[in-house]
């Protein structure tokens, strides 16, 4: 066994390990932590497939920017978590008979019969010199320039959305407004009362 | 070396494993969410192996847009379970039937 297989098992286990605990730990702030752990094992096994860009764009937007999100959002629900796990021991059975059919029938696919390692060899080595950011990028304002843009569009409607959706007018707020303040005289607040002084006693 | 073979079936347990998750936690909107994220891997991984044997970068583009999308579903996904929660108090998908479908 390679040193670089033997990496991948490494990862591979732990991330394994770590989305069924997504899938069965009881509290979402936890679930989210062992989604982080998934993404960035993840990329990890990128790195080992010479994909070091999207390796490291995983780690910036998804660990970075996603899960954090999700956390946020976890963390400012005021959630509670029992009646939510009802039904988790009753659809277990059903969904490890679908979840293992389904990979049996992948599996069967996706080994030796239809892909076997002869007819897909490992690539040669590239050279020193080669950047997979500097080919992405030579790709992507080159022949995917539009759909590029189109991507770029997709999240700009994304913010929209997002803030449309979440933002709200409260009508019991109170706030000033500062065209009346500057508008104010010193008429309107300050009256001058002239009276005599008091008596020494 | 490692062959394809090991990358893919990786990646169909990624993909399994989330389909459970859906199955199981039915209920927890986020925990959904989640499960959605880990298909979207999974499916990534894919891209990049074949990409990676096949030595054709194209793969990796693609996988640059699911990201974008994937990002994009995530941020309105929870914008709008914040205000289902703000509207309704849970998050429970058994609560959501307003529409009586």
């Amino acid at each position: 066994m390679s040193f670089q297989l033997f990496i991948f098992y490494v990862f591979a286990i732990v991330m394994v390990f770590a989305a069924v605990r997504v899938i069965t730990v009881r509290n979402p702030v936890y679930a989210a932590m062992f989604l982080v752990l998934t993404f960035f094992t993840a990329a990890a096994i990128w790195m080992l497939l010479e994909a070091e860009f999207l390796a490291i764009t995983l780690v910036l937007v998804y660990v970075g920017a996603v899960m954090v999100l999700f956390l946020f959002v976890v963390m400012m629900l005021d959630i509670n978590v029992e009646p939510l796990r009802e039904g988790f021991v009753k659809y277990l059975p059903a969904g490890i008979l679908v979840g293992s059919i389904m990979f049996l029938e992948m599996v069967f696919l996706l080994t030796r019969r239809y892909f076997p390692s002869e007819n897909f060899p490992a690539p040669a080595p590239k050279p020193v010199d080669y950047s997979n950011t500097e080919e992405l990028g030579r790709l992507l304002y080159s022949d995917y320039l539009f759909h590029f843009e189109v991507a770029a569009l997709i999240l700009m409607v994304a913010i929209v959305a997002a803030i449309a959706l979440t933002m709200r007018r409260r009508p019991d707020t109170k706030y000033q407004t500062p065209g009346q303040q500057v508008q104010v005289k010193k008429e309107d607040r300050l009256r001058v009362v002239s009276m005599d002084a008091e008596k020494r006693q | 070396m490692i062959p394809l073979s090991h990358y893919l079936v990786l990646a169909a347990v990624l993909f399994c494993l989330s389909v459970v998750g859906i199955f199981l936690n039915r209920k927890n909107v986020i925990i959904l969410l989640m499960s959605i994220e880990l298909m979207l891997l999974a499916v990534n991984m894919n891209f990049i192996a074949f990409s990676h044997f096949l030595g054709d970068a194209n793969g990796q583009i693609f996988v640059f847009f699911i990201l974008t999308v994937a990002a994009a579903e995530a941020a309105i996904g929870l914008a709008i379970l914040v205000v289902l929660f703000r509207n309704r108090q849970t998050i429970n998908v058994a609560d959501l039937d307003r529409l009586k479908g």
